[in-house]
């Protein structure tokens, strides 16, 4: 009896676990990880298209994407990305989460429309640059002639193009890290400044000595952020450059975006998603095991 | 030069780099308001000024079936999927918070290593599977992808704020006689305001913005969302820039709207996950 009714409560806490589980579970598990599973699966067969039957293939497809030179062009401008996330948008964020974190007036105010940018849509972003962009009747053209300079206006084309998106990608998410980084200058004790002032420190010597490693764990989480949306980054690309980048602009998740949806070469497209995903995951482990290492010490 | 001085020169240049940077992140907002009520022709002629009369053709363009189709789609989609996001993710985080189950942390690790997953590796399989249950194309196939992408980090956010309420209020509920899932809605949920509606306004935002998803699953003009649509506006119009510009402006109102009234919560909603993490 005893036994029955503990085997009852326990058959009944189970039940109540799976109701409160479950509903997150069924879309998590069908879109994320069997979608996941089925990318690897797929990208073992040669498939044309949705209907057309699939050629077990095994790692040919891994061979050909890892001697693919597009590919590698691709991940190449991803590393662009990555380094100019780490080197132009992480210092850039940090000076102007100082200046809204300083003591000058008005800090609200410039903090709210300093991150305007982050809530448009980045289509609506990418036209909007775009039309900025245009060599005769864009925003841009209008002041390099203003300002009297001779140079090309033909920004989205040919070399130039890369950095165009790039100033772009800044212009959209520097405020956005400019928000953690505000965030993580809030929490460092005032005391710990009126301190080191008394002991005669000037403003330079508060910052590397104080400001700095007090926000290495915000600078951490966000470095992660950057890299990994940095391998993975898509709309702007696709959008500025009119759903068809060239060698200057192809990013993975583009190239893999014209094999798959532009060529139907669903197999070979599934393959570069995978390497995405096995990129992304060792770069984010390597990072964050390398980080990690130097926090302790 | 005395210290004095030196200090309010330090103080004028930090206000001219403030001014520097308000002008590059603000001044587009303003030029698309301004160029909105300008034709063509005058925008040719004076790109910077105020309009000299205002013109209202633009919005007569962007007020057009297809373009309020188009929000009605976006708010449908946003509403639906982040009324099953906050419902599924504060379960699942309840369970996470509050029971102790077998494997709860190695579900947990899994559902927030989602954060992490390119979108592009689950693309090919979402298209698929909404294809052969023939949901693609749809508004309401779109959701499913939706919902599942937005979990990882509502689950994060949700689990740290239950996390924080203290244990003894779940207890005296249960000696009064509430069973588990009464302490769920009745508990829980009412203590989780500020959590959930950050959560509400992150995954809000997401989803309005949307594009990559979207762009793969629907063809049809009637079932766009607002990215869609823009993007649809602007390869008819594309000669017509104010009107471009126009559409842009309200396709991002409700947003900018949403961030006037609240933008301490928007802030926070966009940035939490991250800072907590």
């Amino acid at each position: 009896m005893n036994q029955d009714s503990a085997s009852a409560k326990k058959l009944k806490k189970a039940g109540l676990v799976l109701l409160f589980v479950l509903p997150a579970l069924f879309f998590y598990g069908t879109f994320n990880l069997l979608g996941i599973a089925r990318t690897f699966y797929y990208s073992t067969m040669d498939w044309k298209g949705i209907s057309a039957n699939k050629v077990f293939l095994g790692l040919s497809n891994y061979i050909a994407v890892a001697k693919d030179m597009n590919f590698w062009n691709a991940l190449k401008n991803n590393m662009i990305l990555v380094i100019a996330s780490m080197f132009i948008q992480m210092p850039g964020a940090l000076l102007l989460a100082l200046l809204i974190n300083s003591k000058l007036r008005f800090t609200k105010f410039f903090r709210t429309v300093f991150f305007m940018p982050m809530l448009l849509s980045t289509v609506a972003t990418g036209i909007m640059w775009i039309l900025f962009y245009d060599p005769n009747f864009g925003l841009m053209a209008k002041v390099i002639r203003a300002l009297g300079l001779k140079m090309s206006t033909a920004f989205l084309q040919g070399s130039t193009a890369m950095p165009a998106i790039l100033f772009v990608i800044c212009w959209q998410f520097i405020p956005y890290y400019m928000i953690i980084f505000k965030a993580g200058l809030s929490n460092v004790p005032e005391e710990l400044y009126e301190a080191a002032k008394i002991d005669g420190a000037n403003t330079w010597q508060c910052f590397t000595n104080i400001t700095l490693p007090m926000i290495i764990p915000t600078m951490r989480t966000s470095a992660v952020l950057q890299l990994v949306g940095s391998l993975k980054y898509f709309d702007l690309f696709y959008v500025m450059m009119g759903g068809a980048p060239n060698t200057s602009t192809e990013l993975m998740a583009t190239y893999m975006y014209k094999k798959g949806f532009t060529e139907f070469q669903m197999g070979y497209a599934s393959t570069i998603a995978a390497y995405m995903f096995l990129i992304c995951f060792i770069f984010a482990c390597c990072f964050l095991y390398a980080t990690s290492r130097k926090g302790e010490n | 030069m005395n210290a004095k001085t030196k200090r309010n020169l330090i103080k004028a240049s930090l206000y001219a780099c403030c001014l520097l940077v308000l002008v590059i992140t603000g001044f587009p907002f303003i030029f698309l308001l301004i160029n909105s009520f300008k034709d063509m022709q005058e925008y040719l002629k004076n790109i910077w000024q105020l309009p000299t009369k205002f013109f209202f053709g633009n919005y007569q363009a962007v007020f057009k079936p297809d373009f309020l189709r188009y929000f009605v789609n976006s708010t449908l989609v946003s509403a639906v999927s982040v009324f099953l996001i906050v419902l599924t993710s504060s379960m699942i985080s309840f369970a996470f918070a509050k029971m102790k189950f077998k494997g709860s942390s190695v579900l947990y690790f899994l559902i927030i290593a989602g954060m992490m997953i390119p979108i592009h590796t689950t693309l090919i399989p979402t298209f698929t599977l909404l294809s052969s249950i023939h949901l693609n194309d749809s508004l309401a196939g779109l959701c499913g992808p939706y919902i599942s992408y937005n979990i990882p980090i509502s689950v994060f956010i949700l689990t740290q704020f239950f996390k924080e309420i203290p244990k003894e209020i779940e207890e005296a509920a249960i000696i009064d006689g509430c069973t588990t899932v009464g302490v769920f809605h009745r508990i829980i949920l009412p203590l989780s305001g500020a959590g959930l509606s950050t959560v509400t306004v992150y995954t809000f935002l997401n989803i309005w913005n949307e594009f990559t998803y979207a762009n793969v699953l629907i063809n049809t003009t009637s079932k766009k969302t607002l990215p869609l649509g823009i993007r649809e506006f602007y390869g008819f119009q594309s000669v017509n820039i104010p009107a471009v510009l126009t559409a842009i402006l309200v396709g991002s109102l409700p947003v900018i709207l949403l961030y006037f009234c609240a933008s301490e919560k928007v802030v926070n909603g966009l940035t939490q996950g991250a800072v907590k993490g």
